[in-house]
């Protein structure tokens, strides 16, 4: 069923990540993200390595649930791997007709590959602890700057926040569509990729349908509240920043801190 | 000879994950050849689930829906076929429209059934006819009708499959009274003529007692009654606990009958109720 889609992957919960000011999130993770590449020795990884641990431990969501994240990046991590392995310099330690494996290789293989991975991990925690609202609340918040570009942020921030309210309401609404028109025998199951296609217009035009006449309401109820984007208004839920987000970012100071030492006196693995 | 039966049926929403919720629960009945069958309860008590499970867009959890005896999900390839002979008109039924023409929308379920060309027109001239769509409506956008229009134009691209049980899932919810009211007795008249088993779906109870030759009444998940239309309103105590309300005239009555007049409480309509009075007052 459409339904069971999980919209975006917020998981709720009430962890010491999950309770972090969302803007504090982005930009440490942000940081964070620089960081991870600017590691060039074990040490300096090692350290990024056990601190993306430490946050996935903060957020109380099991490790299965970021393994499983890795999943879809698989292919990507192990076909740059094997390409690193065979493209490094050095004395190979082997040969077999022009693939060479060099140590360097080797080294600069797994660099990538737990690169890759801790990335992605440590990515998926803002999107694992944060809800979509509070992410666009946070977005609205950090373009502020752009204002003074004439980028309409209040509009852009709107309109992501419309988008994501409706995500569901129109899964429903597909879901509802598609049950009609299979219970008047649309075929939706079997056939060519051709056949599916066009088994999907019965679909597809009742839902344009009624997400333009949806459009069209919510554009009118707007209008009638006197809705303006350009005007000042509060916040229902006041994004603050706490003591939550004190520790998060002495903690990850110290960090950077150390890569950046690793760096300056440990001589590069490259 | 049974036309659509079910055996214990349950059907639980997203199994196995957090929102995981029970809307019905060990459900079973049996509806006869050629009857007009209604369906009440309140919102939420598992209407729309039933009549999804009867015509295989839903897979029971536990239990079977049977069809002349054979279980609809014995192949679940042939599910189709099912879909053929229980026709299922869905709530709010004009979301569905997407044709160019009504009278290409409503051609949607036969064309799909493998039919003619012949055959597909000369059913959806009879569908229109049965719902009382107006012959120059045939050729026009479905997007330009009105409300009620579109509501008739879906209603008839079901019936135009000629399915042998007609499920329809609260199609006056809406309507203004005198289109319902309309719509209604196209349905009786339908059903008169092709004689074919209709379950009508409705959380109100005055279209029910009107034309059902029995009730099913549905309460949290459970069928709690079904017998003869009379006989399921005659217990209005027991209707008014599950939160369900009678049809005002059967209030009446009831309270006519607690004041002492002999009247007999199961009337189900103003007519009825009339005449009922008329007696009992000159028998005294
Ligand atoms: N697609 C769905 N996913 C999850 N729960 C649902 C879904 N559809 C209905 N439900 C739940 O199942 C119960 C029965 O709903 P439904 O069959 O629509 O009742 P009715 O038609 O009598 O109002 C309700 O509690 C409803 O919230
Ligand atoms: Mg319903």
């Amino acid at each position: 069923m459409v339904r069971d889609i999980t919209l975006g992957q917020y998981l709720p919960g009430s962890s010491f990540v999950h309770r972090m000011d969302a803007r504090s999130k982005i930009l440490l993770l942000t940081a964070s993200v620089v960081f991870i590449f600017l590691c060039f020795h074990f040490a300096s990884l090692l350290i990024m390595t056990g601190f993306t641990f430490l946050v996935l431990l903060g957020t109380r969501i099991s490790l299965m649930k970021y393994l499983k994240s890795l999943r879809g990046v698989l292919l990507v991590i192990v076909v740059t791997g094997l390409f690193q392995i065979f493209y490094g310099s050095g004395e190979p330690l082997f040969e077999w007709y022009f693939l060479k494996v060099t140590m360097n290789g080797l080294v600069s293989a797994a660099f990538i590959v737990v690169r890759i991975s801790i990335l992605m991990m440590i990515s998926a925690t803002l999107t694992y602890t944060t809800s979509p609202t509070d992410l666009t609340d946070a977005l609205e918040w950090l373009m502020k700057p752009l204002k003074l570009v004439r980028v309409p942020v209040n509009d852009i921030a709107m309109m992501m926040t419309i988008a994501l309210r409706f995500i569901p309401v129109l899964l429903e609404e597909t879901d509802k569509i598609m049950n009609a028109q299979k219970a008047r025998g649309a075929d939706m199951e079997s056939g060519n990729l051709f056949k599916r296609i066009k088994a999907l217009v019965p679909v597809l035009i009742p839902l344009f349908v009624s997400a333009f006449r949806r459009a069209g309401d919510l554009a009118t109820a707007m209008e009638c509240r006197c809705y303006d984007s350009g005007a000042v208004r509060t916040r229902m839920k006041v994004m603050r920043f706490g003591w939550r987000d004190l520790c998060a970012l002495l903690i990850c100071l110290t960090v950077y801190a150390a890569v950046l030492c690793c760096g300056r006196w440990l001589p590069s693995v490259f | 000879m049974s036309v659509i039966k079910a055996e214990g049926v349950t059907f639980v929403y997203g199994q196995g994950t957090p929102f995981q919720k029970t809307a019905l629960d060990d459900v079973s009945f049996e509806m006869r050849e050629g009857e007009f069958v209604g369906l009440i309860g309140h919102t939420g008590s598992g209407k729309s689930t039933l009549v999804q499970l009867l015509n295989g867009l839903l897979r029971p959890t536990k239990g079977k829906i049977l069809i002349d005896g054979n279980d609809i999900w014995q192949n679940p390839k042939k599910i189709r076929q099912v879909r053929f002979k229980v026709g299922l008109v869905f709530q709010y039924p004009e979301y569905q429209l997407f044709e160019e023409t009504v009278a290409k929308d409503i051609a949607f379920g036969p064309k799909n059934m493998g039919l003619p060309e012949d055959e597909v027109e000369k059913r959806v001239q009879k569908a229109a006819r049965f719902v009382g769509l107006r012959e120059e409506l045939m050729e026009a956008s479905p997007f330009e009708l009105s409300g009620g229009e579109k509501r008739r134009a879906a209603i008839a691209g079901v019936i135009a499959m000629d399915p042998d049980v007609l499920i329809l899932d609260e199609p006056t919810a809406g309507l203004d009274p005198l289109g319902r009211d309309a719509l209604l007795d196209q349905i009786v008249s339908y059903h008169k003529v092709r004689r074919n088993t209709v379950l009508l779906v409705s959380h109100t109870m005055e279209d029910i007692a009107r034309i059902a030759d029995r009730i099913i009444v549905m309460s949290k998940g459970k069928n709690v009654l079904f017998d003869d239309t009379r006989k399921v309103f005659s217990q209005g105590e027991e209707l008014e606990k599950i939160g369900l309300q009678v049809p005002q005239i059967t209030k009446i009555m009831m309270m006519l009958r607690k004041n002492g007049f002999p009247v007999d409480s199961s009337v189900l309509s103003v007519e009825q109720g009339f005449q009922e009075i008329i007696s009992c007052l000159s028998s005294d």
